[in-house]
Order: C-alpha cells, then sequence, then structure tokens
C-alpha cells in the first residue's frame, strides 16, 4: 500500500521506518499501561539504530572499495562497541565492560579469525564485514542476557551465596549455579534460532544470497553455516563472561560487593 | 554474650564485621589476637562459625548439608559425626531427609548443625528465632544452650527479644546508632 503514495525509494524507505517504528512503540505504549517503563530506552535504542544503520549504509560505498585490512579495524570497533552495549546489563559489577569486551573478542573475535582462515568466511571485506558483525551482534545479545541472568541470580540468592561464604565456600564456587544458569539461559536465542531454522523463518542472508544469484542449496548450507558460527561465537562469549564475571562481585576479601540496594 | 538495641542500631552489622562478610570503614577485629586481616576469609569464617536469621538450607539431604564446610576443605565429615551433631540438635537420624520437608524450627537446627561441622571457635547467631513460631522458638533455644555447653563455645548472638537474651545470655552489649552505649552481665545492661 505505501508504494502507492511514495514513489522513490529514499521516501519509501522512510515511510517503512515510520510505519515499523510506530508498531514497536505500541509495544512501548502497551508496556506502560502495565505500569513497565522502557519508554527512554527503547526510544533512544531506536533513533541510534537508525541513525547508526544509515551512517554504516552511507559509508558502504567506500567500505566495498577499501582495502582487506581495513575490515579487522572495523570488527575490532563492533566488538568495542558490543562490549560497551552488553555492559549495561551488569550494572553494579565492577569491570563489566573489559570483562565484556575480551569476552566477545574471545568468542566473536577469535572465531572469525579462525573461520576467515580456513576459508569458511570469505576475505572480501563485503563478506567478511557483514559475516562477522552477526557473529559479534549475537555474541553481544549472548553476553548480555549472561550478565543480567547472573546479576539478578546473585541479587535474588545473597543469602544463600554469604551462607556458602560464611561457611568456608570460596567465593567463586559460591556463585557457580548462577554461572551454569546463565550460561545455559544465554544460549537459548542462540538454540532455539538453530532448531527452527528453515521452518520457523529464512533468515535475510539466504534471501539476499538468492538474489544476488547464489544457487539455493548453497545458499541454505552457507545460512546454516552462519548460524552454526553464531551458536560457536556465542557460546565461546557466554562461556568467557560468565567465568569472567564471577569473580568480579567479590572483594579481594571474598566479600559479595552485589547487594540489593547498593547496585 | 547478646547484643541488643533497636532496629538499625547496628547489631547484625556488627557480627557481619565479625564474619568480615562486610569491610570496616576504619579499625579492624583481632581474633585470638590477630588482626583478622592477617587471616585467610575462609579460615576467619571457619573459626568464627555464623548462622543466620533464615537457615538458607542447600537442596539435597541433611547429612549433605553438614557435610558441605568440611568438604571446602577437602575434608569429609563421618557418618557418625553428622549422627552426634544432629543428636545435639535433636534431630536424631535426620541425616537422610530431605531438606525441602523439614519444619522451620527443624530447619534452623540443621543450620546451626552445620556451623559446628566447621567445628568453629566462636558462634554467631544473627536473630536466629526471629522468623519461628514460640515452640519452634523455644526448640532452637534449648539446641542453642545445649551445643554452647557441649562444645564449650564462646557464642554471640543478635537479639531483639530482650526475654530471650535474659534467658540464654551471660553478657550484653547494647548498641545505638551504631555505637556501644553499654556493656556488662546481662542484667546491668537490660535493667540499667
Amino acid at each position: 500500500m505505501l508504494r502507492l503514495f511514495f514513489h522513490t525509494q529514499l521516501q519509501l524507505g522512510l515511510a517503512q521506518a515510520t510505519v515499523s517504528a510506530l508498531a514497536a512503540l505500541t509495544v512501548v505504549l502497551l508496556a506502560h499501561r502495565r505500569q513497565i517503563h522502557l519508554e527512554a530506552e527503547t526510544l533512544i535504542a531506536m533513533a541510534r539504530g537508525l541513525v547508526q544503520i544509515i551512517a554504516v549504509g552511507s559509508i558502504l560505498v567506500v567500505l566495498l572499495r577499501a582495502p582487506r585490512w581495513t575490515s579487522a579495524f572495523l570488527l575490532a570497533g563492533m566488538i568495542m562497541a558490543a562490549g560497551a552495549t552488553s555492559a549495561r546489563r551488569a550494572k553494579g559489577i565492577p569491570d563489566a565492560f573489559r570483562v565484556s569486551a575480551w569476552s566477545i573478542a574471545f568468542g566473536a573475535g577469535s572465531l572469525i579469525a579462525l573461520m576467515t582462515f580456513l576459508g569458511v568466511i570469505d576475505t572480501a571485506i563485503t563478506s567478511l564485514v557483514p559475516v562477522g558483525s552477526m557473529l559479534i551482534a549475537n555474541a553481544m545479545n549472548t553476553n548480555g542476557l549472561a550478565l543480567n541472568r547472573f546479576r539478578s541470580d546473585v541479587l535474588a540468592h545473597v543469602g544463600e551465596i554469604e551462607t556458602a561464604l560464611a561457611l568456608g565456600a570460596e567465593a567463586r564456587n559460591s556463585v557457580s549455579p548462577y554461572v551454569q544458569a546463565s550460561f545455559e539461559a544465554s544460549l537459548i536465542p542462540a538454540i532455539d534460532s538453530l532448531r527452527s531454522l528453515g521452518i520457523v523463518w529464512i533468515p535475510g542472508l539466504m534471501a539476499g544470497m538468492l538474489l544476488s544469484g547464489a544457487r539455493p542449496v548453497y545458499a541454505a548450507i552457507y545460512q546454516f553455516v552462519v548460524l552454526a558460527m553464531i551458536f560457536a561465537a556465542s557460546g565461546l562469549t557466554s562461556l568467557a563472561s560468565t567465568m569472567l564475571i564471577r569473580g568480579r562481585v567479590f572483594s579481594p576479601a571474598e566479600q559479595l560487593l552485589l547487594q540489593p540496594g547498593r547496585s | 554474650m547478646a547484643i541488643v538495641g533497636p532496629s538499625g542500631s547496628g547489631k547484625s552489622s556488627l557480627l557481619r564485621l565479625l564474619n568480615r562478610l562486610d569491610e570496616p570503614t576504619s579499625g579492624t577485629v583481632f581474633v585470638e589476637g590477630t588482626d583478622f586481616r592477617n587471616l585467610e576469609p575462609r579460615e576467619l569464617r571457619r573459626k568464627l562459625g555464623m548462622v543466620t536469621q533464615r537457615p538458607y538450607l542447600f537442596p539435597g539431604t541433611v547429612a549433605e548439608n553438614l557435610q558441605f564446610g568440611p568438604a571446602q576443605r577437602g575434608e569429609t565429615l563421618a557418618g557418625e559425626a553428622i549422627e552426634e551433631l544432629l543428636s545435639q540438635v535433636g534431630l536424631k537420624d535426620y541425616g537422610g531427609r530431605n531438606v525441602a520437608n523439614l519444619s522451620g524450627g527443624e530447619a534452623q537446627r540443621v543450620s546451626v548443625a552445620r556451623t559446628l561441622a566447621n567445628s568453629p571457635l566462636v558462634l554467631l547467631l544473627d536473630e536466629p528465632t526471629s522468623a519461628l513460631d514460640e515452640a519452634a522458638k523455644l526448640e532452637v533455644e534449648s539446641s542453642i544452650q545445649k551445643v554452647v555447653h557441649d562444645h564449650g563455645l564462646t557464642c554471640v548472638m543478635v537479639t531483639h527479644d530482650l526475654a530471650q537474651a535474659s534467658r540464654l545470655a551471660e553478657k550484653a552489649l547494647l548498641l545505638e546508632a551504631g555505637r556501644i552505649v553499654r556493656a556488662g552481665l546481662i542484667g546491668e545492661v537490660l535493667h540499667a
């Protein structure tokens, strides 16, 4: 229907963005009516996302002509930004940014490097940056989920953790059940994506490959390859971040720093 | 020794400082003449065993809960030692029971036995009966009196219940706004 009113691609794009943003804002409104306040966070995230993707779209032309080594800097910048974004889910935990950035660099960064070396990801900037960004973005989401779950679980079980400490448990061991639960919970989206591939959703990458002339079977297999890499990057990231963060909630004298009301 | 005082006077904070679950902003604590900052936190907490207001038993059996502390040091608590500890708190033959099936008073007595399994020098009790009904409170008090007597322990108990302090303690500290305002024999502190 929008095509009847908007005739240039830019106008149509803006109209489509407006309609989809309205759908997202409806959720915010419904949440507001249930006393759940997502307004500021959602509006800022949407505005940022739009500006960022337009900026990337605008420099894509330059990127396509840039030398291959520039992808390493772009991906490193994405890892830093992903670390900063997901660290916000660990409010009150010291060093959350450093833990997030290192974990994403370990999980997504090392996998991108390995897969590029093995030839699973093409070294062309047009392939490496989009596929790499998918791995980093998913690692970021997984990391955010893991940290958020860990933080909530620790805050909900302060009594149990301090009881274990009072009985002489090593600090890191006293939060082990919550490390494990956070790791498992953070991987649910990646596992479900892999499980429902082709049945519940046909990802955009496959559609793009088909449109650009790839053979359907290869496009399908490569989609599986990407999702398997996403799972691996997410899993490694979550494993690293949950292992690193568990020591950060304690002082050197093994006192629990994360306490309700303090964070 | 009972630590008494109004809500917010710092009774539980004092106990947490003794166990080093919190760090003092100034000053320090001496344990057997040693600055507690020179002790391994885990060893300090073993020596100064703490029982909290709620028992926070770990999922599993009563025996597994009693084995928790020694297991942290790589030690195994023998079956006879478990039975002995459970007998002392009036819970003979409870070792195989799942903690999910215990009453509030039973759970708190398991908590006391679990702390004793670490062979502490001092028993710190943070309002151990405040979440219990009258009958369970008396059962726990009786268990505490017996184990303190049998083990020859120094016991420091935070309570807001002055009658309980009179029943259990010989000495008392009265705290107000984080400061000791009176200290001495229980009768002197409570009836001055």
